[in-house]
C-alpha cells in the first residue's frame, strides 16, 4: 500500500464543512461553515474553548464521528481526494498511514493489555506489509527518535509501567511510525505537567521538521499555539471566527472574540490592581441556543442591534492581507488599537498582621508497598518536608508546583483532614496542627475554608444550589431562623454575581464557571478569614477564568481575606499573588515576593518552570530550558536535593554535593529564600528567562 | 505470589472453620436433635426416651467439645449407655471398641458417619461428588463458551440488531430459574403426550417415545445424550445469560475505550480490533464472574438433581438436610465452602494473570 | 357444559397468528445470520449504523419489524376481543375477561405516565425506552393482579384451596363437575393433582410473591446500606470485619443455608425471631441517623422529628418482632396488634439475610468510589459529621446503580422464594405460591404438565419484567 505521492497542493483542504450530531429530539450543529487548508510541512493551530467544535473537526477529518455524528455539508479533501467518497478500505489505508492522530489522554489511548512494541509494530505491518523483524527495527528507531531512555526495554513493557510523559512520547511514536503526511494533535499536552509539556512540545516541533509532516494542532492554550504553529484558526461556538498567520492574529487581530480572549488572559505586565484583566461577559452559548447572526454577538463589546443579530455572516478577508480572514461585519469600523476600557483601578490593600504561620511542618504517610496483595514492607512517603512560612491578612500567597509536590497534602493538613507529623500551624495564636476537623471549634472551621479545583465535582449533584449554601450556613451556626439563612444565602449569591433564581437549580443546570462561583459562595458562608483555593480556575475555559479570578480578588479585597492560591500556572500566579512559594517533591525550594521569584536569582527549578509556561505574546522572548525526564515519584524520591535528577546547574556545585545532601534553606536579600547548593556567584550570574522585546 | 496464596489459604481455613461451626451450631439446636432421635429411633418416643437416646450417643456433650471431636482435636466420646451398650464416636458399627482410635475427626481424615445413609461420610461424598463432577463439567463446557460468544458478539456492536436480539435472549435466560426452565423443558421435550416429542415420533424422526428423558437417574451409570441433555441445559441456561450480559457490558465498555479508537484510527480492521485489541481486555471482568458463578451453580445443581432425580452431591445435600444428618451436612458444607473459596482464589490469580496492570513485582 | 377450547370463537385468528409468527421467526433468523456478513458499498460505522438507502438488507429489516408488529397486533386482538366475548372466546377470552380490572388499571397507569412523563424524573424517562416500558408493564400486571386478588377478591374464579370432585388433573378448559349456578363453570387452566383450580391458585399465588419479595428486598437494602456505607467510608478494621462476615455468608451455598434455617425445628427454636429482632432494627437505625445527621444543628426540630419517627417506627418494630406465641414477647398483648405467621417470618428473615451481604458489597464499593469526590471533601472541610456525609452526600449520588440493583434484586428474591417453595421449605404445603405449586406439579410433569406450567410461566414473566425494567432504568439513567 503506497502513499499518494504525486500531489503538491495543500495536504488537507477543508471547505465549508458542517457537522451535526443527531439526537432523538433535535439536530445539534457542532461545526458550521468551517474552512481551513494545511500546506505541506505547515503547522496550523485550531484554538477555541471547550465545546467550540475543534475536536469534532479532527474526528470529521478522520471520518470517525460515531453513531450520531454526520457531515451535513462541505467537503474534506486529503491530497486532493474527497474523503467522504472513500470506501471503508480506502479510509483504513489512510488512517494511521497518511493521517495520524495524537490524543489528550496518553494512558487511555494505549491498549493496557498489549506490549508497547506490539502496538507500535502493528502500524507498519498493516500498512506496508513489512515483516515482524523490520517492524521491530522500525519501532526501535522511532522510540529512539522520541528520546525515550532504553528503547529496547520500552518496547517490551506495558503502558502502565511508564510515566505520563513517556506514554505521550509513545503515542507520538505510534503516530510517526509510517511517517504520515498529516498529524492531528488533539490537546496533546493537557494531561501533562508543565515542565513535561514543554519537553513534549519541543519534541513534536523537532520531529515535525525532521519528518516533514504537516500538523493540525488543536488546543485551548494560545501560548502553546504560538510556540508550535505557523498559522492558526480561532473557533467560537462551532464557527471559525478568525484565520491567519500567527503574527497577524496575535498582533493585528480583527475579530472581537480574539481580542477579548487576549485581554482576558494574564500576560506579563498585567497586574490585578493597576491593569486588571478584562473578563468576557456572559456565557458560552449551548449548541441549540445559539443566537441569530453572530454567535459572539451577545457577549461582544461592539455589538450593534439590527446588524450583528441577523442572518449569515461570512468570512471576509482583512484589507491588504488575503491570508488573514475574519468573520465580523464591523471589521473595518472598529478601532482595533484602542486600549481596553479599564475598570476603576483598585487600591492595593494594606497587608495586615500575620494570621497563619507554619513552622517546620512535616507530613509523612505510611503506605503499603504493594497495594493489592497487602502486607510486605511499608514505605514512608514524605509528602511535606519542613514547610515554614507565614501569611498575613489581605495577602495572596501563591503555592506553585507540579503534581506530587505536596501542595494538596499541605491543604489537607491545614484544613484538619489530616494531622501533621511534626511542626506547628498557628492560626492567630491557636495551634491547630494536631486538631483534626471533628475536634475543631465551629469558629475555627468556618474561618478556614477551601475552593476546589474541579467545578464538576465540587457541588453535590443531587442537592439544589441554595440548599448547599444554606447547609454551610447551618453548620457554621450563621443565622437565627430558616428564613434568615435563606436571606443570607441569596446575599451570598449576589456576592458571587449569580442571579437569585439559581438558588433552586440543580448543579447540572449550571456551567462550570457558575458552579465555581457557587463553590466560592459556599466557602465564604462563614466569613472565612483564610481561603485555600486549589487551582480554582485551571479547569475552566479561558474566557471564564478571568471573571472567576477577578471575583475572588474582589471578595478578598472587601473581606480582607488571606488567600492561599495553589496553582501550577505561573502566568496567573504572577498576575494575582503578593508572595510566591515554589514547591517540588514536598520541599519548598523558593519563597519570596512575586518580583523576587520572577526575577533572577532563581532556584533552578523555578527557572525551568518559568521557561516552560507558554506565553501568548509575540513580543516575549523566552529562554528555552527543557528539563530531562519526568518528575520522580514521591514514593521514591532521589537522594540529596530532590531536584538534582533534572537540574541543569548541578555541575556548578563541587563534589557531587547535590546527590548527597538536601540543601539548606538560604535567605538572600529581603527574606527571599532559596533551597539550593549553588554559590552566590552562580546565582548572581543567572539571566532573566523572560524578556519583553522592545517595541 | 507465594505469600499471597498463603494468606488466602489462611483466610480460607478461617472461613471454613467459622462456617462449619455455624452449621454445627444450627444442626445441634435442641429441636433438631429431637428430630434426629425420633427419625433414628422411632417417631413415638417419649421425652425421656429421646433424652437417653441422645445422651447415650454423646449428643449431650457441650457444643465446643462436640465440635472439637468432629474436628479431631478432642478425643471422641466413649459412653457406656444406660442400655449397657458401649458406644463411641470412633467405634463404627461392627467394630471392636478396643480397636477404635482415640481421635477420629477431620484432622485424622475421618469425616464421620452418616446417620441417613449408614455409611462413611467421606466415601459418600467422594462418590456423589464424582457424579456431580460430570454434570458440572458438561455444564461448563456448554455454558462458558456459549456465554462468551454471545456476550462478545452482542457487545462488539452496541445497539445493533444482533446485540438487541442476543441481549433479549440473555435477559430471558437469567429470568428463568432452573426449576422453571426444567419444568418447561420436560413438558416440551420429554413428555410423551405433549410438546415436540409426539410430533417427532409421529414423523418418525425419533426412535423412542420422547426426545429426551425427564429423569437422569440412568445417567448415574451411563451418560447418554437423551438422559443428560436436559439437566445440563437447565443449569447452563440460567448461568449463561448472566455471564453473557457481563461479557457484553465489559465488551461494550472496551469498545468505546479510547485505545480502541486509537486502533481504529491506526487503520486496524474491525475484525482485528475485536480479536487483538478488545478481547483480552473485555474478558478480564467475565472471568471473575465465571469463577464466582460456582456457588450459584451449586444451587442449580441441587435444584436440577432434585428435579431430574440424579443422585449426586446436591441430592445428597437435600437428603442430609431433610434428615438432620449432622456429620453428612458438615461434610457437604465443608466441600461446598471449599469449592467456593478455591474458585475465588483461582479468580484472583486469573485476574492478575489476565490484567498486566496488576503484576506482582 | 362443553369443554372450552383455547381460542373458542376466536379461532379464525389462529392461522394468521401462526403464519405471522413463523414469518417473523424466519426473517429474524435470517437477519441475525446476515449480521455476520459484512456489507459492501454502504458506509458502516464502527457501531454498525448503516448510512445509505435501504438496500436488500434494509428491506428485510423492515419486513422483520412489520411481521413482528403483526404478531403483536394479532395477540392484542386476541386479548381485546376475548375481553369482549368472555367464555365464547375460549380459554383466552375467559382469562382476558377475568383480568379486566388489571387491563383497566394498566391502561390508566400508562396513560397518566405517558402524559406527564416529562415531569416525573427518572420514572418518566423510563417511558422513553421500549424495553423499560415492556418490563414495567409486566411488573405492574402482576402488581395489579395481586392487589385485585388480595384486597378485592377479584379475578380468580375459585377459592385456591377448594377441591372439586372429578377435577383431578383435568385439562385446561374442563367444565366444573357439579358446579352450582353461581359458580364459575370451568377450570380455565385445568385442575391439579388435588383437583384444585390451577388458574385461581396462580392468581392468588401472586399475592404472596408481590407482598414478600419487594418488602424483603427493602429490608435487605436497609441492612446493606447501614453497614455498607461506614465500611466503605471508614475502611480499615471496620471494613475488614464487616467484609469478612459478608463473605462468610456469601460463601454459604444458598440452598444449604435455607435448609438449615427454614425448617420447622429451627422455627421452634425461636432463631428466626431473634434474627428478626436484629434485622428489623436496621431501618430504625437508618431513619434515626438520617434525621439526626441532617438536623443536629437545629436541636428543636431534631428532637421533634426524632421523637416522631422513632416513636412510630419503634412501636411498629416492637409489634413486628414480638409474637405472643414465640420466644420474643416484648410488648403486652394489648399493644401487640399484628403478628407475622411463623412460616412467613422465617422465609422473610432468611431472604433478607441472604440478600443483604450482596447489597452491602455494592454499597461499600459505591461509597469507596464517591468518597473521593470534591463535594465530600467540601463537606468534610466544613466540619460535617461522618453520617451526614454518608447519608446525604454519598447515598443520594449512589442512587442510580442502587435503584437498578433494587429491581434486579426483587427478581432474584422472587426466584429465591420460588426455590424455597420448590423444596417445600417454610410456607405451608397447601400455599398457592408459585414455587410450592411448581413443586406439587412436577411429580406428574411428563403426563400432566399444565399444573406446573402455569405458575412457572407466571414466575418467569414477573422476573423477566423486573429484569427488563432494570435494564430500561440503567439505560435511561446512563443517558444523563
Amino acid at each position: 500500500m503506497t502513499k499518494i505521492t504525486d500531489y503538491d497542493g495543500p495536504v488537507l483542504e477543508i471547505d465549508k464543512l458542517s457537522i451535526s450530531f443527531f439526537t432523538r429530539l433535535r439536530e445539534i450543529p457542532a461545526v458550521m461553515d468551517f474552512s481551513v487548508a494545511v500546506q505541506p510541512g505547515e503547522a496550523v493551530g485550531l484554538v477555541g474553548e471547550s465545546g467550540c467544535g475543534k475536536s469534532t473537526v479532527a474526528l470529521g477529518v478522520m471520518q470517525d464521528l460515531g453513531v450520531n455524528g454526520r457531515i451535513v455539508g462541505g467537503s474534506i479533501k486529503f491530497k486532493g481526494r474527497d474523503m467522504s467518497e472513500m470506501t471503508q478500505e480506502e479510509l483504513r489505508d489512510i488512517r494511521g498511514n497518511e493521517i495520524a492522530m495524537i490524543y489528550q489522554e496518553p494512558m487511555a489511548s494505549l491498549n493496557p493489555a498489549m506490549k508497547i512494541g506490539k502496538q507500535l509494530m502493528e502500524v507498519p505491518m498493516i500498512h506496508e506489509g513489512v515483516s515482524k523483524e523490520e517492524a521491530h527495527a522500525r519501532a526501535l528507531e522511532v522510540v529512539t527518535d522520541v528520546k525515550l531512555p532504553d528503547p529496547k526495554r520500552m518496547l517490551d513493557s506495558y503502558p502502565h509501567q511508564l510515566s505520563g510523559g513517556q506514554q505521550q512520547r509513545i503515542v507520538i511514536a505510534l503516530a510517526l511510525m509510517t511517517k504520515p503526511s498529516l498529524l492531528i494533535l488533539d490537546e496533546p499536552t493537557t494531561a501533562l505537567d508543565v515542565t513535561v509539556e514543554a519537553a513534549v512540545v519541543e519534541l513534536v516541533k523537532d520531529l515535525g521538521k525532521k519528518y516533514g509532516t504537516s500538523m493540525l494542532f488543536i488546543s485551548h492554550n494560545l501560548g502553546l499555539v504560538l510556540e508550535t504553529c505557523d498559522r492558526l484558526c480561532v473557533m467560537y461556538s462551532g464557527e471559525a471566527v478568525e484565520r491567519g498567520s500567527i503574527e497577524d492574529v496575535f498582533d493585528d487581530m480583527r475579530h472581537p472574540y480574539t481580542q477579548a480572549l487576549f485581554r482576558s488572559i494574564p500576560l506579563p505586565g498585567a497586574d490585578k490592581n493597576a491593569r486588571p484583566l478584562v473578563a468576557i461577559p456572559g456565557n458560552f452559548p449551548l449548541p441549540h441556543e445559539r443566537p441569530d447572526g453572530c454567535n459572539f454577538g451577545p457577549r461582544c463589546n461592539y455589538y450593534m442591534e439590527g446588524r450583528c443579530d441577523q442572518g449569515y455572516i461570512p468570512m471576509d478577508e482583512v484589507e491588504g492581507n488575503e491570508r488573514h480572514v475574519s468573520r465580523c461585519l464591523r471589521m473595518t469600523e472598529i478601532d482595533w488599537d484602542a486600549p481596553p476600557e479599564v475598570a476603576a483601578k483598585a487600591e492595593k490593600p494594606a497587608v495586615g498582621e500575620v494570621v497563619l504561620k507554619m513552622d517546620h511542618l512535616k507530613k509523612y504517610y505510611e503506605v503499603a508497598a504493594n497495594a493489592l496483595f497487602g502486607g510486605g514492607e511499608k514505605r514512608v512517603v514524605k509528602a511535606n518536608e519542613t514547610l515554614s512560612f507565614e501569611a498575613r491578612e489581605s495577602e495572596t500567597l501563591a503555592i506553585v508546583g507540579e503534581s506530587g509536590c505536596g501542595k494538596s497534602t499541605f491543604a489537607k493538613v491545614l484544613m484538619g483532614l489530616e494531622t501533621a507529623t511534626d511542626g506547628k500551624i498557628m492560626m492567630g495564636d491557636e495551634e491547630i496542627q494536631d486538631v483534626a476537623i471533628q475536634d475543631r471549634s465551629t469558629e475555627t472551621i468556618s474561618s478556614v475554608q477551601m475552593v476546589f479545583q474541579n467545578p464538576f465535582d465540587t457541588l453535590n449533584p443531587s442537592m439544589t444550589v441554595g440548599r448547599q449554601i444554606i447547609r454551610a450556613l447551618e453548620v457554621f451556626g450563621v443565622g437565627e431562623s430558616d428564613a434568615d439563612r435563606r436571606q443570607r444565602m441569596l446575599k451570598l449569591l449576589d456576592l458571587v454575581k449569580l442571579p437569585r433564581a439559581f438558588a433552586d437549580r440543580m448543579p447540572r443546570q449550571l456551567s462550570g464557571g457558575q458552579k465555581q462561583r457557587v463553590g466560592i459562595a459556599r466557602a465564604f458562608a462563614g466569613d472565612a478569614r483564610i481561603v485555600v483555593a486549589d487551582e480554582p480556575v485551571s479547569a475552566l475555559d479561558v474566557s471564564v477564568q478571568a471573571a472567576v479570578t477577578d471575583l475572588l480578588m474582589e471578595i478578598q479585597r472587601e473581606n480582607k481575606t488571606t488567600l492561599l492560591f495553589i496553582s501550577h500556572d505561573l502566568s496567573i500566579v504572577r498576575y494575582l499573588s503578593d508572595r510566591v512559594m515554589v514547591m517540588y517533591l514536598g520541599h519548598v525550594v523558593e519563597l519570596g515576593t512575586t518580583d523576587q521569584v520572577f526575577a533572577p536569582p532563581y532556584h533552578p527549578y523555578t527557572e525551568a518552570l518559568l521557561s516552560a509556561v507558554p506565553i501568548a505574546d509575540t513580543s516575549v522572548e523566552k529562554e528555552h530550558i527543557v528539563l530531562e525526564g519526568d518528575i520522580p515519584s514521591a514514593m521514591n524520591p532521589p537522594p540529596g536535593c530532590p531536584f538534582q535528577t533534572r537540574c541543569r546547574w548541578k555541575d556548578k556545585v563541587a563534589g557531587g554535593l547535590c546527590e548527597q545532601k538536601v540543601p539548606p534553606v538560604r535567605t538572600l536579600e529581603d527574606k527571599h529564600q532559596i533551597k539550593c547548593h549553588l554559590s552566590e556567584e552562580v546565582l548572581a550570574s543567572m539571566t532573566p528567562v523572560i524578556k519583553i522585546a522592545a517595541e | 505470589m507465594g505469600l499471597f496464596i498463603l494468606r488466602r489459604v489462611a483466610v480460607m481455613l478461617l472461613t471454613a472453620l467459622c462456617l462449619t461451626f455455624i452449621v454445627f451450631t444450627l444442626t445441634n439446636l435442641e429441636p433438631n436433635l429431637e428430630k434426629l432421635a425420633k427419625t433414628q429411633g422411632n417417631m413415638r418416643m417419649t421425652d425421656e426416651q429421646v433424652e437417653t437416646w441422645l445422651s447415650n450417643r454423646g449428643y449431650r456433650d457441650n457444643l465446643l467439645s462436640k465440635y472439637g471431636q468432629w474436628l479431631g482435636v478432642v478425643p471422641g466420646y466413649v459412653i457406656t449407655g444406660t442400655d449397657g451398650e458401649l458406644r463411641g464416636k470412633c467405634i463404627r458399627p461392627g467394630m471392636e471398641a478396643s480397636g477404635a482410635p482415640r481421635f477420629c475427626g477431620v484432622v485424622q481424615g475421618d469425616w464421620g458417619w452418616s446417620t441417613r445413609f449408614r455409611e462413611e461420610v467421606g466415601s459418600i461424598i467422594a462418590k456423589r461428588l464424582g457424579a456431580t463432577g460430570w454434570l458440572m463439567l458438561a455444564v461448563m463446557c456448554v455454558m462458558v463458551p456459549g456465554a462468551l460468544i454471545i456476550g462478545v458478539l452482542a457487545g462488539m456492536r452496541e445497539g445493533s440488531r444482533l446485540d438487541r436480539g442476543l441481549s433479549t435472549v440473555s435477559i430471558l435466560t437469567t429470568a428463568t430459574p432452573e426449576y422453571v426452565s426444567g419444568v418447561i423443558f420436560i413438558a416440551l421435550l420429554a413428555s410423551t403426550k405433549y410438546g415436540l416429542s409426539p410430533l417427532l415420533a409421529e414423523w418418525g424422526m425419533i426412535e423412542g417415545k420422547s426426545l429426551f428423558k425427564g429423569t437422569a437417574t440412568s445417567a448415574m451409570k451411563d451418560i447418554t445424550f437423551a438422559n443428560f441433555t436436559l439437566p445440563v441445559l437447565t443449569i447452563a441456561l440460567y448461568g449463561m445469560g448472566y455471564i453473557a450480559r457481563m461479557t457484553r457490558a465489559s465488551m461494550t465498555e472496551v469498545m468505546t475505550a479510547q485505545y480502541i479508537r486509537t486502533a481504529r484510527l491506526k487503520g486496524v480492521s474491525f475484525q482485528n480490533i475485536v480479536m487483538k485489541h478488545a478481547l483480552r481486555n473485555a474478558l478480564i471482568a467475565p472471568f471473575t464472574v465465571i469463577m464466582l458463578q460456582f456457588p450459584w451453580l451449586l444451587n442449580g445443581v441441587v435444584i436440577v438433581e432434585t428435579l431430574f432425580n440424579y443422585k449426586g452431591f446436591g441430592w445428597t445435600l437435600v437428603e442430609a438436610a431433610g434428615n438432620n444428618d449432622i456429620e453428612m451436612l458438615l461434610g457437604v458444607s465443608v466441600v461446598s465452602v471449599f469449592v467456593v473459596l478455591v474458585t475465588q482464589l483461582i479468580s484472583d490469580i486469573g485476574y492478575v494473570y489476565l490484567n498486566p496492570r496488576i503484576r506482582i513485582s | 357444559m362443553e369443554p372450552l377450547t383455547w381460542t373458542g370463537n376466536l379461532s379464525f385468528l389462529n392461522l394468521p397468528l401462526q403464519t405471522a409468527a413463523i414469518l417473523f421467526f424466519i426473517l429474524a433468523l435470517l437477519q441475525i445470520l446476515a449480521g455476520f456478513v459484512p456489507q459492501r458499498g454502504s458506509t458502516i460505522y464502527h457501531d454498525s449504523t448503516v448510512a445509505g438507502g435501504p438496500g436488500l438488507h434494509g428491506w428485510s429489516a423492515r419486513l422483520t419489524l412489520w411481521s413482528f408488529y403483526l404478531v403483536l397486533l394479532i395477540c392484542a386482538a386476541f386479548l381485546v376481543l376475548g375481553m369482549l366475548m368472555g367464555t365464547s372466546g375460549g380459554i383466552i377470552g375467559a382469562v382476558s375477561r377475568q383480568f379486566v380490572p388489571v387491563w383497566v388499571a394498566l391502561a390508566i397507569t400508562f396513560f397518566l405516565s405517558l402524559r406527564y412523563r416529562r415531569r416525573l424524573g427518572l420514572y418518566g424517562k423510563l417511558f422513553d425506552s421500549t424495553i423499560g416500558m415492556v418490563g414495567f408493564g409486566l411488573v405492574m400486571f402482576w402488581v395489579f393482579t395481586a392487589i385485585f386478588a388480595g384486597v378485592f377478591d377479584m379475578i380468580y374464579t375459585h377459592a385456591p384451596l377448594e377441591q372439586a370432585s372429578g377435577m383431578k388433573n383435568k385439562l385446561p378448559g374442563t367444565p366444573m363437575n357439579g358446579a352450582e349456578a353461581e359458580d364459575f363453570q370451568w377450570y380455565l387452566f385445568g385442575g391439579d393433582n388435588l383437583a384444585r383450580d390451577v388458574f385461581s391458585r396462580m392468581v392468588v399465588g401472586s399475592v404472596t410473591v408481590i407482598l414478600i419479595a419487594p418488602l424483603a428486598t427493602i429490608f435487605a437494602f436497609m441492612v446493606g446500606i447501614t453497614l455498607g456505607l461506614p465500611a466503605g467510608y471508614y475502611g480499615g478494621r471496620l471494613d475488614t470485619v464487616l467484609s469478612f462476615s459478608a463473605n462468610l455468608i456469601l460463601a454459604f451455598p444458598v440452598i444449604l443455608l435455607f435448609y438449615l434455617l427454614v425448617t420447622p425445628e429451627i422455627r421452634e427454636s425461636g432463631l428466626p425471631n431473634y434474627m428478626a429482632v436484629v434485622l428489623f432494627v436496621f431501618p430504625l437505625i437508618f431513619l434515626g441517623v438520617l434525621i439526626n445527621s441532617r438536623f443536629h444543628t437545629q436541636p428543636q426540630k431534631n428532637t421533634l422529628f426524632l421523637v416522631l419517627a422513632l416513636g412510630i417506627g419503634g412501636w411498629l418494630y416492637l409489634t413486628l418482632v414480638s409474637d405472643q406465641s414465640s420466644v420474643i414477647r416484648l410488648l403486652p398483648s394489648s399493644l401487640d396488634f399484628f403478628n407475622i405467621p411463623g412460616g412467613i417470618l422465617v422465609v422473610f428473615v432468611s431472604v433478607v439475610f441472604v440478600n443483604s451481604p450482596t447489597v452491602f458489597r455494592i454499597v461499600r464499593g459505591l461509597a469507596m468510589d464517591i468518597k473521593t469526590r470534591d463535594y465530600v471533601a467540601a463537606a468534610q472541610t466544613r466540619g460535617e459529621g461522618p453520617w451526614y456525609i454518608m447519608l446525604w452526600e454519598i447515598l443520594p449520588n449512589a442512587r442510580g446503580p442502587l435503584i437498578v440493583d433494587f429491581c434486579l434484586r426483587i427478581g432474584y428474591t422472587t426466584i429465591l422464594l420460588g426455590t424455597l417453595g420448590f423444596f417445600g421449605l417454610g410456607l405451608p404445603p397447601e400455599s398457592p405460591d408459585w414455587g410450592t405449586t411448581i413443586n406439587d406439579g412436577r411429580k406428574l410433569l411428563s403426563i400432566f404438565p399444565h399444573p406446573a406450567l402455569a405458575p412457572a410461566l407466571a414466575l418467569l414473566s414477573l422476573v423477566l419484567g423486573l429484569n427488563l425494567l432494570a435494564d430500561g432504568l440503567r439505560e435511561e439513567s446512563l443517558k444523563d
